[in-house]
Formats: C-alpha cells, structure tokens, sequence
C-alpha cells in the first residue's frame, strides 16, 4: 500500500515548474504510484505565480490538492512559498528556495516585497529546508536548473529510490541539458534540513 | 503494456488518433491548445492530415469539407472560439455528417485564461448536439474514441468538452500501438441534401429534432454515465448525489474525506441526458443534489424530468443556489455543500488568521517583449493627446498592467480595430489607436480593418507581428508560411496585404529601434485616415538572448525612468538604486530612454 502524498510545486512563470512536475511524476510513475497532476498553462506563464499539484496514492480521483492538504510544498521563490503556506498540512514540510523574485507592483514601487519571510514560515513550519538553489545550479554550471536543484531536494526527503530519478531525469529533460540538470539534481539531493 | 502519463489534452489526441481521425484542424486557444500541437506530432507518422486553421470557422469549415467526403475529423478550439464557429455549426447540425466529426471545445471554469465562463454544454443543446463532458484525461480518450462512433450514428457533429481540469491533468493511460494507416476516405457523393435551402431545413430541423431521442438512447448505452454507492436493485436512499464531468472527482472526494457513503449518480453524457438512469435514481433517492461548473446545464434537464415524471424528489444545485454558478469548483467547496445539502456540521476551514497580507504576481510581458517596446513608442507619441488605446486578445492584452497602463479596451477576438473604429464614430476629435497581434490580425482583425478602410474611419492599427501566436504555446500562422506539421507553406505578407486593402498608410518598424518606432507612430496617429503600423520583431522566447545590459552607477541620476515607464521586470531597486537583473534579454530600449546615458551593454 502506498502511502498518499501530496506535492505542490510553486513559483514564478518561467522558472521551469512544469518541467520539475513531469520529472516526479515521471519518477512517481516508475515507482507505482497513482498520479493525477494539476498544471497551469496560458496567461498566468507570463512571469505571473505559478502552480502544479501532484498527487500520488494507491489511487487518486481529484487533481487538486485542498488547502492544509500538502505533504510537501517545493517554493521555488519566497514569496511564493509564503502565498502557498495555507496549503500545507499541520506537519508537513516545505523546501524552499531563498531567492526573491519581485513581481512588477514591487519593482515599481506599487507594493512591498515581504520583511524576513523565511522566518516567518520556519517559525510555522518546523519542517523547512531553505537552499540557494540559484547559487547552487550556478555553481553546477547552469543558472537555470535551479528548478532541478529543488526537485533533487524533494527527492531526498521522498520514499523512491535513487535509480529511479535518475532515469525519470533521463525520460524527461531534454539531451542537451542533461548533464547539467543531473549535476543540479544531484547537488539539491545532497541538502539536509 | 505502454503506460503513458498523459495529459488530459494529449489523451484527446490519442483517442483521435486510434480513431482512426483523417483530419485534424483547430486554432489555438487555452486550454484547448495542446490537443492540436499533439496531433500535429503525430500527424507524419500516422499518416492523416493536420491544419492550424487562421480561426475556428474556417477550421470547423474544412473539417466539416472533409466529413462530407466521409472522413473523420477533428476540430479543436476554445469555449468563446466555438463563437467564431457558431455559424456554420448552427446549419451543420441541419445538414448533418458523413465521416465521424468530433469538435473538442474546451471550457474554463474559473476563468483561468479566458475572457469569459460561457458554458459549451448549454451551446452543444442549442445547436441540438450531443456533449460529451470527461471527468478525467483517460475518460477524455475514451470519449474522443466513442465520439467519432456516435457521429457516424447519428450523422451529427458530437462536441466533447472538456474543463480546463481535465485538459491540464495529467494522469497515467495505457496506449494501444496503432499501426494501421486511417481508412481512405468512401467520397464525396453529390446530392441536394448538401444544399441547404429553406425548403431543406425546415425538413431537416425536424429530423435534427427526431435524432435528440436517438442521441439520448445511444448515450444510455455509453458507459459514461455510472451509479456508485448504492447496490442492489432496490436499495433506496435518503439522499443522492448527481455530478456531471470534473465534479465527479470533487464530490468523490470530499465524500471520502467525511467518511460518507451516499449515492452518486455520474454523468458523463450531460445533453441529451440519459432518461432511465437519472429517473432510476430519483425514484430512488429522497432528495437530490446537483453538482457541476458553469450552467445549471443537467440540473435544468433533471428538474423538467421529474416534472414531466410527477416526481416529488428534492432537487437541489444552482437554483437554491447551493451551488455556485460562477468559478471553478473545487474539494473544498464540494465539501462545504455536502454539508449543507446533508445539513451535517461540516467544519468549515477559517480563512488564514493573521496570515499578512501578500502583494500579488499579475502575470507580465517578459522581459525583452518586443509588446512592450511598441506600447512604449505609442505612448510616448501620444503624451499630451486624449488618445484611446484599444488592445485584443493575446499576451500584449498584459500592456494594460501598470505602468504601462496602454490598453483602454478589450473585447474579444479581432475586435480592437472595430471598438477603435466606433469609438471615432462618437468622438471624431480623438485620437484612436488600435493594437492586434499578428496571429489575431488573421484570425478577425483583418475584417475590421477592411471595415474600417471602406467606410473610412479615422483610426491607427498596430500589428504587433511577433511571428508566432505566443500566448498559447507559438503556434505558427500564415504569416510565418511553415505550417501545423511544420511544412513549408505560403507565408502571408501583412503589409501587402494590408495595402491591397487599400491603406495608404503603411509603416514597418522594429519595435527595438524606438526612435524610429516613435516617429512612425506619431506620422500614423498624424494620418488623416486608416493607417498601419508594423512593429515586426520575433517573440524573446523564440530567439536566443543576445546580450544583456548594465546601470553604470557613476552615470546614473536615479531618476527611475527606466522603472517607471516601461515596467520590465528585468529592472528593479533591490537596494533603492535602479539595478538590471540577469533577466535581462538585452532589448536595450532601457538604454534607450535613459536621459543620462546610464545603460550600456556589458557582462556583469
């Protein structure tokens, strides 16, 4: 019997969400699990916030995760992390990346960005990883695998075996770019709360 | 066993696709898009033919052409792009098909990415066609499969329906291999019965109206429509519960998580509705509730079933508003009216106390966009002037964000030029200026503006030409000439065409050069007359980044123009002075509008 959990993956359009997802799902598929994911195309790509929510048990009926409902919430930017937090079940856990994207009423002065957020969700949340997955993926050689620093993150806190990310990775992200996805992955894996 | 995790849309195609489907047209639209880009993969490979077609018209028009001559066809399109199809679909369902023609039309509860919540099933009993309305991506395949029978069946048109939930869910589905090319189409035969006339629809309404009782016993027979929860053929119930297509997962849902066991009747089938499943179960349950998106689109049929049936049964759902008849549903909800409906305390969640208050991410022009450079460059030739700026649909529909605040109007497809147009008619003394994205322009836009040449109206249209319709996905469109499948085709010039017109006015420009954009803006809005303006560039996400741009700080005032103006979310004051991030994609119009000189290329 596998155990039911529920994923929400958020952050800013363009930051790669979408690819993240497939390569759980991917992941989640190989390991025998019931999937039902929930994307956002359209509009909201355009640099606005962003969701997918996977679901994975024995078996799933409804592709959206109610709030306060979340094993796990994967932020791939803070204040998105924070917008998300009423998703996430009393004991669940969030990784979070501690990088601040401004949305556009910020940069021009129409709003403030969030003081201290990642202590306000540690505060919340016992269960937080924050990584500087931006430095991290830089430093693996592509700044824009900083969504696969995130998933390898989740990987390691997720009951599924090494292996099968590894060949999910292979499935999923293009040949090009392999390389330094597997090096992002594998540093994001590598991070303990 | 070839287990795939599909996404709704995809499923779609690939039920076409073991269908046996000849043709494949559609344009796209959220969140119907993909099903189309799916079978264009496939298309070379399977050996059947696939179009984006310039507008949902002309794609239901050609695919209606091919039934005719006894091929299956698909068309694929949004809710409001049914709209544009309305007209021959109306007459279609008169004069009726040869080969299986399915129409995908996907609506959007919520809306998510859309300008409205129009509900296709109530079209689909409008047009007096079946519907069919997926609760999942694996239903959704099942049912692009039946449809193409059911078609051939009832020699009707039969649209499916899917919600943005089941279009954008992916789930896993096992494949059949298909090897087998599609069948040659049997031809056209000719006959008058493809004419149609006054004298032939008055025949052929009534025949559409006999096939309503056909379609609704076939559908009995489907399998789309299942009970759960209630067992044995004479069990009764005190209360039951009827969901209709991506409801069907909520209300299962939030009866598992309150530990309850109540009869669910699922439709699958929501016109022409199934009679002896849904009066079974009213026979059977005391009182009903009814939940779905949108419309109260089964409720309405369920209510005149049991009228018609002198039942006594307590109906529930939009019309004691229990139910919500805009946005989308969701567990939560579903929960919240179970629990009125069962008049059970269902302990309803406290909105998030003390949680702050968070600034919001509207979506926004990517940094770079080509869209932007253009509004910025009609700005700044109509600072001082009243000027409206009507915009379309596509992503510089984002131009009215602040601060770039350029959009003034927003209708629907194609209808900038034409609001412009009027706008002039009640205000001859302003200024109109009009703006439509290359993939809209051929899709509708040019009807307005041959409109607007022949009775002469006073107006500027900018044709935002990004080479590819961006906002859902870049698909290519007769401007680009390669086609769905990626074939050479016969690129279409818009400013020929927009000549041959008859506009005298016609400017191309690089919207990245913006003194030159803004002087053709200003002679365009100057023009005594219809004028064009081009602003041609490649959409950012198509081309690499060439290079990027930095603040020299000794230069820079701080003065915030390059902020405040554009709005590029590529620049910001992360340390109260203007800085440019790496997102940057090296447009330079920053550069540009800079008063200092403070921008110049360069690494970081």
């Amino acid at each position: 019997m596998l155990k039911p959990l529920d994923i929400i993956i958020g952050g800013v359009g363009g930051q790669g969400t979408i690819l993240a997802g497939r390569v759980l799902t991917r992941a989640a598929q190989e390991a025998g699990y019931d999937i039902k994911v929930s994307e956002i195309h359209g509009m909201a790509q355009r640099g606005g916030s962003v969701v997918t929510q996977v679901r994975l048990g024995e078996k799933v009926c409804a592709p959206m995760i109610s709030e306060g409902g979340a094993d796990f919430i994967l932020a791939f930017e803070k204040l998105e992390g924070l917008r998300l937090l009423p998703y996430l079940k009393a004991g669940g856990a969030m990784i979070i990346n501690d990088q601040a994207i401004p949305p556009v009423p910020v940069l021009v002065g129409a709003a403030q960005y969030p003081e201290k957020i990642i202590d306000y969700i540690r505060s919340k949340v016992p269960a937080t990883l924050v990584l500087d997955a931006l430095g991290i993926a830089t430093k693996c050689g592509n700044p824009r695998a900083v969504n696969m620093v995130l998933l390898g993150a989740l990987a390691g806190n997720l009951p599924l075996e090494r292996e099968i990310w590894e060949k999910a990775l292979a499935d999923r992200v293009p040949e090009k770019f392999l390389d330094a996805n597997r090096a992002a992955f594998a540093a994001g894996y590598g991070q303990q709360k | 066993m070839n287990l795939k995790l599909l996404m709704g849309n995809e499923a779609i195609a690939y039920g076409a696709v073991e269908a046996g489907v000849q043709v494949a047209t559609g344009y796209p639209g959220t969140p119907s898009s993909e099903v189309l880009s799916t079978l264009a993969r496939l298309a070379l490979e399977k050996g059947f033919y696939v179009e984006w077609s310039i507008n949902e018209k002309a794609a239901l028009e050609v695919a209606a052409g091919a039934s005719y001559a006894g091929a299956r066809a698909i068309v694929t399109m949004k809710q409001v792009g049914l709209n544009v199809a309305a007209d021959p679909l109306m007459t279609l369902a008169y004069i009726g098909i040869k080969g299986g023609l399915v129409l995908v039309v996907a609506d959007d509860p919520g809306p998510h990415s859309s300008q409205n919540e129009q509900d296709t099933r109530i079209f689909a009993r409008f047009a007096g066609l079946p519907v069919l309305d997926p609760a999942t991506p694996a239903e959704a395949r099942e049912m692009a499969k039946y449809a193409f029978e059911l078609s051939e069946k009832l020699s009707l048109p039969v649209i499916l329906r899917p919600t943005t939930r089941t279009c954008h869910a992916c789930q896993d589905i096992e494949l059949a291999e298909v090897t087998e090319r599609p069948r040659p189409a049997s031809g056209f035969e000719k006959s008058p019965n493809w004419v149609i006339l006054p004298g032939l629809a008055l025949r052929r309404h009534a025949w559409l109206n006999q096939q309503q009782e056909v379609a609704r016993e076939l559908l009995e027979e489907s399998g789309f429509n299942r009970l759960i929860n209630l067992e044995g053929e004479h069990e009764q119930a005190e209360a039951g519960v009827i969901a209709c297509g991506v409801s069907y997962n909520y209300v299962r849902e939030a009866l598992n998580l309150s530990w309850l066991k109540i009869p669910v009747l699922k439709i699958g089938t929501p016109y022409p509705l199934p009679v002896r499943p849904v009066l079974d179960f009213l026979t059977r349950v005391k009182r009903v509730l009814v939940v779905e998106e949108q419309e109260p689109a089964v409720e309405d049929q369920v209510i005149a079933l049991a009228w018609r049936n002198k039942m006594i049964t307590g109906i529930s759902g939009k019309n004691d508003r229990l139910v919500p008849r805009e946005g989308e549903l969701d567990t939560d909800k579903v929960k919240t009216i179970l629990g009125k409906f069962l008049e059970t305390a269902s302990a309803v969640p406290e909105a998030t106390a003390g949680a702050p208050e968070l600034p919001l991410r509207p979506p926004v022009l990517c940094a770079g966009c080509p869209h932007r450079a253009s509004f910025y460059a009609f700005k700044e030739a109509a600072r001082g002037t009243d000027a409206i700026f009507s915009g379309d649909i596509g992503c510089y529909t984002l131009g009215v964000m602040a601060p770039l605040n350029a959009v003034d109007t927003c209708l629907c497809m194609g209808a900038g030029i034409s609001i412009a147009a009027g706008l002039h008619r009640a205000e001859p003394n302003r200024r109109q200026v009009a703006f439509v994205g290359d993939s809209t322009f051929f899709h509708s836009g040019i009807t307005g503006l041959i409109n607007a040449v022949y009775n002469r109206a006073n107006v500027t249209l900018v044709v935002l030409d990004n080479r590819t319709t961006a906002m859902t996905g870049h698909q290519p469109h007769p401007g680009v000439g390669r086609t769905a499948t990626g074939e050479q085709g016969i690129p279409v010039d818009i400013a020929r065409l927009v000549e041959a017109c008859g506009v005298e006015f016609v400017r191309e420009v690089d919207p990245y050069d913006l003194e030159a954009s803004i002087n053709a803006a200003r002679a365009a809005m100057e023009y005594p007359g219809p004028a064009v303006v081009i602003m041609k560039r490649e959409c950012i996400a198509l081309s690499k980044k060439q290079k990027s741009y930095l603040i020299d700080h000794q230069l820079c005032t701080e003065c915030g123009l390059c902020l405040e103006d554009p709005g590029c979310p590529a620049i910001g004051r992360p340390e109260g002075r203007p800085e440019i991030t790496q997102n940057c994609y090296g447009c330079g119009i920053c550069a540009q509008i800079c008063p200092s000189n403070a921008i110049r290329e360069g690494a970081r």
